[in-house]
């Protein structure tokens, strides 16, 4: 492979507020690797000058709802696309005040990047510390951290070095040792090290913000090299009128992580029974060998009983289903968690009745303190202990992302209530 | 080395992923299909998903009753060598059953498939419909869940949508509430035209380009049709046309192309200037937030 980075999706999120140009980095983005069409370029020109502005505001191009539009505000995650050639780019433009610390875990939770933007007149805010611990909560590898408005401040070396210290020093009291930090000068505005290198930052040798996005090597987002298969939906075609199918039954789910080929010894949790794998085929391709984020159909040379929700796992594998758990849990639900009630809990592609053993403590978002808590409201983020009705089949959220995952839902309003990334399996 | 999916393949793969939670979560869902790109991409995946069984849901597609015969023929003649179920709801019957009340005879009945809609759904008992639209088309799609919750109404609420966190779907709803899902979210025009052309599909004709009777009216270019015929001082001519999307017929224009294949239209789409609905669809150009208010109204 020439390339490593060829032709793949990179997904990253942007946190800022309107006024580090977070609307206009990403505004710059779309504009310089061409993404913007003439229309919506005009009609952005005639809003800018409804507003009363002289130049072309690019920050306009993120604008969605009509109440966002109204308040001048981002209130939810959008996502746009870009795509170079190299790669295809999906952004979470998630937006940055603390009230919308859900919004941002939503956009980190598919992301595996995270541009943090400060503006370098300012340096580190309590919101810079707020974004950076959310990103490595959510399990985000790598963080480019965007010193912006370098305009504003005379492309000043020392400044930038200065804030780039500061932020380190804050950077190991989080005391994340899986996050790569980079960071990049730049001017949003003026389009400096975004696409262009532009001239004024010449003291400044490493990558332009595409080019760092371009050359990011995130074939490591699940480290977790095990196989991971939850089983989404069973497959039997027996009313079918051809009859070399009344017998056929295929297992479909996505490979969520490790590898599997046809011949393979496999287990079906919670069950542990054992079989190999038969065949393997998308549509109507057979295949001899799935890899992570596939989505696959395979048959069995046994006839297991197996269901939507059961995990297929590698034969020598010895994890085992669990109903106790400890997990970092972002509430999202304008009605606070009660502590007495049953929630539903949704992982994988199985469900459970939870209740809540303990809440350990919240964390304050901005100073990073853990304090005691007896209720959470929305935005909170604790480490809470959980018991199961139904057996999981759970890794950590720091092996996997996916497996180490799982939503509450409340079993009256059917909402999504919360988000939780498992930390310990109890039992 | 550690293998990584191409980028079609990743989108595929999570469609595929989408539509398989929407069977296995939702107990009567129902697919979108038009006939045009977006929905013919998403049958390809629903085979994908679902062969050697059959669909775990039926088809349905929204008459307006001003549709191109070209594309009604081949919508027929696509479910029938699919082997699947189709249902057709019907605008002009809600006009006679009075449910939908033009305003004019000549006016267009886009915004009416609301209605038509969620009557369907209300009829058929249907708690998730599986459509084809994607984040880079508007920009109220662009913050819409890939599993969008609408109430009994029908309406989408965008101040207060459900978190959706990872891959993890929540698609449970009360009775008469329903879940629209958009498998092809991620998926930009260009990726559509991509996918079409390594997966071969067949597409209605009137998408490449074709010697059409038009006229040039405010800017865009109109079909002269029986539906939308030529005002008496106006021109018509007859160049040589293709859709870049397809619908009814009296908010759907044709763009000036000589692409006859789909490699020469991904060459165009690559180095068009004009988004795809602020080209070719007349009802987004009324106002900012055209598409925010009709989804909000229960639109796709």
């Amino acid at each position: 492979m020439a390339n490593k980075t060829n032709d793949t999706v990179l997904r990253f999120m942007t946190c800022g507020s309107v006024d580090d140009g977070k609307s206009t980095l990403i505004g710059r983005m779309l504009f310089d690797t061409k993404t913007i069409l003439t229309d919506t370029l005009n009609q952005i020109e005639k809003t800018s000058k409804k507003r009363g502005m002289t130049a072309v505001d690019l920050s306009l191009i993120t604008d969605g709802l009509q109440a966002e539009r109204e308040q001048g505000i981002t209130i939810d995650v959008a996502y746009r696309y870009f795509s170079t050639g190299t790669r295809k780019y999906i952004i979470a433009d998630a937006p940055g005040h603390e009230q919308y610390t859900r919004n941002m875990v939503t956009a980190a939770s598919t992301a595996e990047c995270a541009i943090i933007l400060i503006d370098a007149r300012k340096g580190i805010l309590t919101q810079t510390k707020r974004h950076t611990y959310l990103s490595t909560l959510v399990g985000i590898k790598h963080i480019l951290v965007a010193i912006n408005k370098m305009d504003l401040i005379d492309f000043d070396e020392e400044q930038y070095k200065h804030i780039q210290d500061d932020y380190l020093t804050f950077f190991e009291a989080i005391k994340d040792q899986k996050t790569q930090v980079d960071f990049v000068p730049m001017s949003a505005l003026e389009g400096d090290m975004i696409v262009e290198r532009g001239n004024r930052l010449s003291w400044y040798n490493g990558p332009t913000l595409l080019e760092y996005l371009e050359n990011l090597d995130v074939s490591d987002k699940n480290s977790m090299q095990e196989l991971r298969l939850p089983v989404q939906f069973v497959c039997r075609p027996q009313e079918s009128s051809n009859k070399a199918l009344h017998d056929f039954r295929g297992f479909m789910g996505r490979i969520e992580s490790g590898t599997l080929k046809v011949n393979d010894k496999i287990k079906v949790l919670p069950s542990g029974h054992h079989s190999e794998i038969k065949d393997m085929r998308i549509g109507d391709d057979f295949i001899q060998e799935g890899i992570t984020d596939q989505s696959v159909t395979i048959t069995l040379k046994d006839e297991i009983d197996i269901s939507r929700g059961d995990m297929i796992v590698h034969e020598g594998d010895n994890i085992a289903s669990t109903k106790d758990l400890t997990a970092m849990v972002c509430w999202l639900s304008e009605t606070p968690l009660t502590v007495n009630r049953t929630y539903l809990m949704m992982h994988t592609a199985r469900s459970s009745k939870a209740k809540i053993t303990q809440i350990k403590h919240k964390i304050d978002v901005n100073t990073l303190r853990e304090e005691f808590a007896d209720k959470l409201n929305v935005n909170d983020i604790a480490e809470i202990s959980f018991k199961l009705a139904q057996p999981l089949v759970i890794d950590t959220y720091e092996k996997n992302r996916v497996t180490g995952a799982f939503i509450l839902v409340d079993e009256s309003s059917l909402h999504t209530v919360a988000a939780g990334m498992v930390k310990s399996i109890d039992s | 080395m550690v293998k990584v999916l191409s980028h079609l393949d990743w989108l595929e793969s999570e469609a595929i992923h989408i539509m398989r939670e929407v069977a296995g979560q939702c107990s009567n869902p129902v697919l979108l299909f038009s006939g045009g790109k977006d929905s013919l991409c998403l049958l390809r995946i629903a085979e994908k998903a679902f062969r050697p069984g059959r669909f775990p849901f039926p088809l349905m597609h929204v008459d307006t009753g001003h549709n191109y015969p070209e594309v009604i023929e081949f919508r027929d003649r696509k479910v029938a060598e699919l082997g699947e179920r189709l249902i057709v709801a019907s605008v002009e019957e809600s006009m006679s059953k009075g449910t939908v009340v033009l305003n004019s005879p000549n006016e267009p009945r886009n915004k009416y498939q609301s209605i038509t809609l969620l009557e369907a759904i209300e009829e058929n008992i249907f708690d998730c419909c599986i459509g084809g639209a994607r984040r880079d088309e508007e920009k109220a799609r662009a913050k819409e869940r890939i599993m969008s919750f609408r109430d009994e109404f029908g309406q989408w609420d965008p101040k207060n949508q459900r978190p959706e966190l990872w891959d993890l779907y929540n698609a449970r709803v009360h009775k008469g509430e329903n879940i629209r899902a958009f498998p092809i979210s991620n998926w930009t025009e260009m990726d559509v035209w991509q996918y079409i052309a390594r997966e071969n599909l067949e597409l209605p004709n009137i998408y490449f380009a074709h010697q059409r009777d038009i006229i040039k009216r405010n800017g865009s270019i109109v079909p002269v049709t029986e539906f939308t015929p030529a005002r008496s001082d106006e021109k018509i001519e007859n160049l040589t046309v293709r859709f870049r999307t397809v619908g009814d017929i009296t908010c759907t224009a044709p763009v000036l192309s000589s692409a006859d294949t789909v490699e020469k239209i991904i060459l165009e789409t690559a180095s068009t200037i004009i988004s795809e609905r602020g080209e070719t669809r007349l009802d987004d150009q009324m106002s900012e937030a055209a598409m925010e208010q009709r989804k909000k109204e229960g639109y796709f």
